[in-house]
């Protein structure tokens, strides 16, 4: 038999990495769904997911290592947070915005992802502001003399904003362990990718910072993970920054409160959707005989038991006391 | 004990809490060479490059930066070269660094300060004179302090340093070399949120922070020499969270109230200070509570004559404590 790390193009990954970076791919696609269904039911106020960016999201963070290295996430990265080691419970109960939600106790919209103990820094809404948090992180980590690497996640959008030059510029200056991750999905919610600038491949931009950029298949999940892993040795070797531009397509509306009819048609919507990170990985998975069809089919029972549960659990969970909603303003000194 | 200019004391400030803690670290605009009012002077001979580290000019990734280095273990001092230039960097202190404690549930805190000259009376025309305290005095989560003398500086810029919240600190840029005081070698710091009397009277409470704070003690020297009013002149020190309590005590005795600031009058934060006299010592109240600050015009026009003629002053300010006084 064959093993598995001989397929072409695993990227020495054993059998059951392989299965796991389906899963989590899986798991972010149902935790979307899940949500933006939730929405639709009058449970939660608001859905803002990245279906269409598994690949993109989960092939960067699989290339972390979680608790040591930091992620500085945005609104759409399910696939970055559930990798790293959120829980669909987790942010489903942030999603109902329940009091136990460790994202915000019910404070910040739903997809704002934050975990001390996992270094999913809390994050905002206007988008590209975190974006320098994960160039001072590695300052600090370079500093202190340590080996962590930030990674800063944001969209093609946000690649607009001046922030991100400014913080691309400082992490080349002092070759800090960053690395950029721009999910280009070809729209700022209506916006197309046209639009927003006039080159093709925004990873050329790193030239300019003095640093290595690469524009990859975002919707290949190895490719993904290969230009990763790269980075972070690169950065953890102390040789400074990577910008990589993951070309992804978001198949659903911006948010709950979008309708992306207005500006993209069903044809093209349903094009990408054919050649979607899941299908093709799964079929990647089931032709170097990674995984059957049938085990396949039990990696996703699997991942919908749990959100099934967890979607059961965070109903029910209590929602937050009024009483608290003046605490931490300020860290409240003992 | 040595007299000392502010820009000295602030010196002090930085190099003593970089030798007690090495954790802090200074970073911003030419912060390496002693920055343009040289208050980070010598720090780069003592603790290094890295500690105190010239940024590009680049506000928004300076503060963006010093909120990253503070979630992964230190206390970052940013400096913003002038308050006038800390627009770009709004963004960040806004909707980052205020919000990120309470957005978390208490989870993540930013333990910062960002230091920046502010005021007028210096020639600096439209871009080196503004007022931002107001801006920041509104959002809740961040410290706001106003320090125009050696002493406060030196004591405050201490507890701004070591407070786990972030904190914008407002040098007074014409007080940096305005006049020397006695300021301690050793260890102190000034609590913030603390007002301070800073002159003692019985028939009107003035109360103003930053420069301003001096011109009301000259001008209430003044009445009190011609026309036997007594003031008594309150420096807030710290604007949000502030001493509403100090204040109110003093009014309360007293039972008029004179607000001074050099920011512009509407929405200023001197507004904030009348609403919360005339709601919670209304009854004490035997006169109009007043402001008198610079009128609604960008601060602050270069020309010295039309720079003189929009500021208060001491005559100003004891012009319309008599106007308060004879109400």
């Amino acid at each position: 038999m064959v093993s598995v790390s001989d397929v072409p193009g695993a990227q020495g990954l054993n059998k059951g990495q392989l299965r796991e970076l389906y899963y989590k791919m899986f798991l972010a696609r149902s935790v979307g769904e899940r949500e933006r269904m939730l929405n639709r039911m009058g449970k939660g106020p608001f859905a803002v997911t990245g279906e269409g960016h598994e690949a993109a999201q989960v092939g960067t963070a699989y290339a972390m290592t979680p608790g040591k290295d930091w992620a500085l996430t945005y609104y759409r990265d399910i696939g970055v947070a559930l990798t790293l080691g959120m829980t669909p419970q987790d942010l489903l109960l942030a999603h109902l915005a329940r009091a136990e939600s460790i994202e915000s106790g019910g404070r910040n919209m739903p997809s704002h992802f934050s975990s001390v103990d996992l270094r999913i820094v809390s994050g905002s809404a206007p988008v590209a502001t975190q974006v320098p948090h994960a160039v001072g992180i590695a300052l600090a980590s370079k500093m202190r003399g340590l080996d962590e690497v930030a990674v800063a996640y944001f969209g093609d959008g946000a690649a607009s904003v001046g922030v991100v030059h400014e913080s691309m510029n400082l992490a080349g200056v002092h070759k800090l362990a960053v690395i950029f991750v721009c999910e280009n999905n070809q729209y700022a919610i209506s916006v197309p990718a046209s639009k927003q600038a006039a080159i093709t491949d925004l990873s050329i931009r790193a030239q300019g910072y003095g640093f290595p950029g690469v524009t990859v298949d975002g919707n290949d999940v190895l490719t993904v993970y290969s230009a990763a892993k790269e980075a972070v040795k690169r950065a953890r070797a102390g040789d400074g920054p990577t910008f990589i531009e993951a070309k992804t397509y978001r198949l659903v509306p911006h948010t709950s409160d979008d309708d992306d009819r207005r500006y993209r048609s069903r044809e093209e919507v349903e094009e990408w959707e054919k050649n979607g990170p899941l299908v093709r990985f799964r079929t990647w998975l089931e032709g170097n005989g990674v995984a059957s069809k049938g085990e396949i089919d039990e990696i996703e029972a699997t991942a919908t038991a749990e959100i099934d549960a967890a979607t059961e659990y965070a109903e029910a969970a209590p929602t937050p006391d009024p009483a608290t909603a003046m605490r931490h303003v300020f860290v409240e000194e003992e | 004990m040595a007299e000392k200019t502010m820009v000295e004391a602030i010196r002090d400030a930085l190099s003593e809490e970089m030798r007690r803690d090495e954790r802090v670290f200074v970073l911003g605009e030419d912060v390496g060479g002693g920055g343009v009012f040289r208050a980070t002077d010598g720090l780069r001979d003592e603790f290094g490059e890295e500690r105190c580290m010239d940024t590009p000019l680049a506000e928004a990734a300076i503060v963006g930066a010093a909120i990253g280095a503070s979630i992964n273990g230190l206390l970052p001092v940013a400096e913003i070269q002038f308050a006038d230039f800390i627009h770009p960097a709004f963004d960040q202190i806004v909707s980052e660094a205020a919000r990120l404690h309470y957005r978390s549930n208490g989870a993540w805190s930013c333990p910062i300060t960002v230091r920046t000259p502010y005021g007028a009376g210096i020639h600096g025309g439209p871009y080196h004179s503004q007022s931002i305290e107001a801006f920041y005095a509104h959002v809740p989560g961040l410290k706001v302090i106003c320090v125009a003398s050696p002493y406060d500086a030196k004591g405050l810029l201490k507890s701004a340093i070591r407070d786990p919240n972030p904190v914008v600190f407002l040098e007074h840029k014409k007080a940096y070399r305005l006049f020397r005081e006695e300021v301690p070698d050793d260890d102190y710091t000034i609590p913030i949120g603390a007002a301070e009397t800073k002159r003692e009277g019985l028939d009107m409470t003035l109360v103003t922070y930053g420069l301003m704070t001096r011109y009301s003690l000259e001008a209430a020297e003044e009445v009190q020499g011609d026309g036997g009013v007594s003031v008594e002149v309150i420096d807030l020190r710290t604007v949000s969270p502030w001493d509403k309590e100090h204040v109110l005590e003093s009014v309360r005795k007293t039972g008029k109230a004179l607000i001074v600031y050099e920011d512009n009058i509407s929405g200023g934060f001197g507004a904030e200070v009348a609403a919360t006299i005339a709601e919670d010592a209304f009854e004490f109240l035997d006169g109009p509570v007043t402001r008198i600050a610079s009128p609604d015009v960008p601060l602050a026009p270069y020309s010295g004559i039309l720079e003189e003629h929009i500021l208060p002053n001491a005559e100003k300010i004891a012009a319309g404590i008599r106007k308060l006084a004879a109400f």
